[in-house]
């Protein structure tokens, strides 16, 4: 029995770490979409997997072990001091090399979402109750205000496909958060503070920023458009804001 | 109940030190807290139902009242029905019968913890009244919390009358449970709702003492011009973010390990079974997560801008969960193996609970994982998961706990079939009210949201999350007047009807009268509260 466990311990600890370094290598992915949406197939399979066992095991006992009389009582096992420690041991070394075996995955995708690649454009994003604010490389801005003046909303963050996009950001009164759906990306606005995430618009799509930290009455009023649009057009918009802005 | 007090006679309830009529008064309260709230959720459920402001005429009237709705929502139903519910009501009526107490070790105290609570929750049902409700979220973050408009003050004291109540709880139990043991009751012969007890109340004596100076300093900040969270004058904006979930994720616990301590009682005595690996489950399992509930509040965090090293080092602890975690549901569900299993109203909901718990628990790990938390965190798939957990996993143990022990506390049995028919109205109801938030959740529904007029793709699945909420609605409706009308005019229920083997069922009558036992309990070196199979 004994040594039984320590053969198992030591399968469950051998064959986490090599699950966990052959999950490191797998695939080329690069950017914070793509590798959130792999991860996440990965850790579906996980939960599917889990609950199923369980949730098929609680079925399975429910069914089979009903009461045969009113006055019929359990057979549950007492078990012995061993088995009780197998039953200790076992699945924790299973859990942990699952454990070991999701952080490892997480971890190379969070590698991905945290290191900005180098021709990254790079954007400033002021937040405030309750509106959006983009400043450019060059110092043209645009911005989005729902409640904007003469339903003049504003442009909202347009930028080109094809760039890694990186994002400066802070805010000017209380926390805020800015998170993208269609680029898996999000991360708070503070006052005093600068934070930043970074996407990578692959394709043309037009997609919306919410504010995702409560912030008052207009929180869930407070988002803008996102337009990845082709190279080419982008030059023409952000011409004409700056356009727009020399002229006031 | 015997003859002379059966003329209600309200100073003596008031007044009592008794720890079954606290119990009682925990459970009132807590209850009382549910149903506003409840309201307050159907409230939310309509607003978000169609696309544009539903029950306002204008966007900043449906934002306002919508956030003074799900302030009180959130705040009321963790802070003043399931804390309460489960470490007040259920603790205080059973854990001292459990362990053949006559009482708990302080009554006076007992009595003081009982009048905070109940301060503490008209404290918050006065933010009803006030022209300015507090509009924070029960989370209430600064520099919002002290910016607003809305009176923050109500939600600090709120906090502290309800803290105050708890610590007072917390030492009082962990006295009663080390010293008033019946002679012969060793630690492994302990319920193991008496163990989860334990376990939540070493967590209640170390954290809320955080969560209080937090709030106190949000106080502070907002009526008297301190500076501890605002950044342009050297404070720090993150800190009450960290301080709040270093009590508030370990809070997660306290409710959570009463709630499954009340499954273990439900689940062995329908089973007729000895719980299985008892001492793992115990000692692995429940110490388990205590020993890591300190260690992982920054998955709370995740997106706040904290250090990448943290981040990723509570990730790790964060998933470590599942160790302790697991130990806790293979024991559970292991209780069922070659039990006698009958399907009684409680094990109705027990096994309910199995299998929120298994979609509470697993949806738990994606949002462990720093990177897919950066999109899924404040999003509805959120919203989802601690509903499952707590709203109906902690909740449906709480109905389970009502059931299970009301011949105990009344002397009588519950109305089965209207019973039965509020079970399967709740559990439906919740099932479809809130599977479709984890779809919209991943596909991008932000949190906090009255307003999505840029996702009109979700506007049925929010249409059919309020339908579900109605069925739940009129659930829990059916199910609280069941429990008046039966408590009043049910038929008078035997002794022991459920044939449990546990003390609170062999040694005391129904109900208890004072000081609970007829005569000094003592338990034999090899007696456990399982002992069916003998
Ligand atoms: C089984 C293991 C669990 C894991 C791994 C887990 C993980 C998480 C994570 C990472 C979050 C934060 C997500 C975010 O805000 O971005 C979260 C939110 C939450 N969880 Fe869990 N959880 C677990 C179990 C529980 C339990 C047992 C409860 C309650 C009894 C609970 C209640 C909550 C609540 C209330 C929130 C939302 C807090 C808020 O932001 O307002 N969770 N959970
Ligand atoms: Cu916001
Ligand atoms: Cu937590």
């Amino acid at each position: 029995m004994k040594k039984m466990l320590t053969a198992l311990t030591w399968i469950g600890l051998i064959m986490s770490s090599a699950i966990a370094m052959a999950s490191d290598s797998a695939g080329v992915i690069k950017d914070p979409a793509e590798s959130w949406k792999h991860l996440w197939m990965e850790v579906m399979i996980d939960l599917y997997i889990m609950g199923g066992i369980f949730g098929a095991l609680a079925i399975y006992w429910l069914i089979k072990y009903r009461a045969k009389s009113p006055d019929a009582v359990g057979k549950g096992p007492k078990l012995t001091r061993s088995q009780r420690w197998a039953w200790a041991i076992v699945p924790c070394v299973l859990f942990l090399a699952d454990d070991l075996y999701l952080g490892a995955s997480g971890w190379s995708a969070w590698n991905v979402y945290r290191n900005v690649p180098e021709n990254a454009m790079e954007v400033k994003v002021t937040g405030r109750m309750w509106n959006w604010e983009f400043e450019y490389e060059d110092g043209t801005t645009s911005s989005y205000d729902v409640d904007g003046d003469e339903g003049e909303k504003g442009d909202g963050l347009v930028v080109p496909v094809g760039t890694p996009v990186v994002l400066r950001m802070t805010s000017e009164d209380v926390v805020h958060s800015f998170g993208i759906t269609e680029y898996r990306v999000k991360e708070d606005l503070m006052p005093g503070r600068i934070t930043y995430i970074w996407f990578y618009p692959k394709k043309e799509a037009e997609s919306w920023v919410t504010c995702t930290e409560f912030c008052g009455a207009n929180h869930s009023r407070m988002y803008a458009p996102i337009k990845a649009v082709p190279a080419a057009k982008y030059q023409e918009w952000i011409a004409k804001r700056a356009k727009e802005e020399a002229e006031g | 109940m015997s003859k002379k007090s059966e003329k209600f006679n309200l100073s003596e309830w008031i007044f009592t030190t008794d720890h079954k009529r606290i119990g009682v008064m925990y459970l009132i309260g807590s209850i009382a807290a549910f149903s506003v709230a409840g309201v307050m959720a159907i409230l939310i459920r309509i607003e978000q139902s169609s696309l544009g402001p539903t029950l306002a005429a204008d966007a900043m009237t449906a934002g306002q009242q919508y956030n003074q709705w799900l302030y009180f929502h959130g705040a009321a139903m963790i802070l003043a029905f399931l804390i309460p519910g489960l470490t007040g009501f259920a603790a205080n009526y059973f854990l001292p019968l459990m362990i053949g107490a006559a009482d708990v070790a302080f009554p006076r105290i007992n009595a003081l913890s009982v009048w905070l609570f109940w301060a503490g929750i008209i404290v918050a049902l006065l933010g009803f009244v006030i022209p300015d409700a507090p509009d924070i979220m029960w989370t209430g973050y600064p520099p919002y919390s002290i910016l607003t408009g809305g009176n923050t003050a109500f939600y600090v004291f709120t906090v502290h009358l309800l803290g105050f109540a708890s610590i007072l709880g917390a030492v009082n139990f962990l006295v009663t449970v080390i010293y008033m043991r019946a002679p012969g009751m060793g630690w492994n012969q302990l319920n193991m709702f008496v163990w989860s007890t334990v376990t939540a109340f070493v967590i209640q004596l170390v954290f809320v003492p955080v969560l209080a100076a937090a709030v106190t300093m949000l106080l502070f900040d907002k009526y008297l011009g301190t500076h501890f969270f605002d950044p342009s004058a050297g404070g720090d904006v993150l800190l009450y973010q960290n301080l709040f979930w270093f009590y508030s994720h370990p809070a997660v616990y306290v409710i959570l390990l009463p709630a499954l301590g009340i499954l273990y009682e439900v689940v062995a005595t329908f089973s007729k079974n000895r719980i299985f690996n008892y001492k793992a489950a115990v000692y692995g399992g429940m110490w388990g997560v205590v020993l890591i509930s300190g260690e992982v509040w920054v998955h709370h965090l995740y997106v706040s801008g904290m250090p990448d090293w943290i981040r990723i080092g509570q990730m790790i602890s964060t998933l470590l969960i599942s160790l302790p975690v697991g130990l806790l549901a293979i024991s559970l569900f292991g209780t069922l193996y070659k039990g006698a299993i009958t399907f009684e109203l409680p094990m109705k909901y027990a096994v309910s609970c199995l299998f929120l718990f298994l979609i509470g628990g697993l949806t738990g790990i994606p949002l462990a994982i720093t990177a897919l938390d950066l999109h899924l965190s404040d999003t509805s798939f959120i919203h989802a998961h601690f509903h499952y957990i707590m709203g109906i996993f902690a909740t449906f143990s709480v109905f389970a706990a009502v059931y299970y022990w009301f011949p105990k506390m009344t002397g009588k049995m519950y109305n089965d079939k209207w019973g039965t028919i509020g079970f399967w109205l709740n559990f439906i109801g919740v099932n479809v009210t809130f599977m479709p938030l984890f779809k919209i959740g991943v596909d991008g529904m932000p949190r906090r949201y009255w307003n999505y007029e840029m996702f009109p793709q979700f506007e049925t699945w929010h249409y059919i999350a309020m339908l579900g909420a109605l069925l739940v609605a009129s659930g829990m409706i059916i199910t609280i007047l069941n429990w008046i009308m039966s408590a009043m005019n049910g038929k008078k229920s035997v002794d022991n009807p459920w044939k449990s083997k546990s003390l609170e069922w062999t040694h005391t009558v129904n109900p208890p009268g004072p000081g609970n036992f007829l005569k000094d309990v003592k338990v034999a070196d090899d007696w456990t509260p399982y002992d069916y199979g003998k």
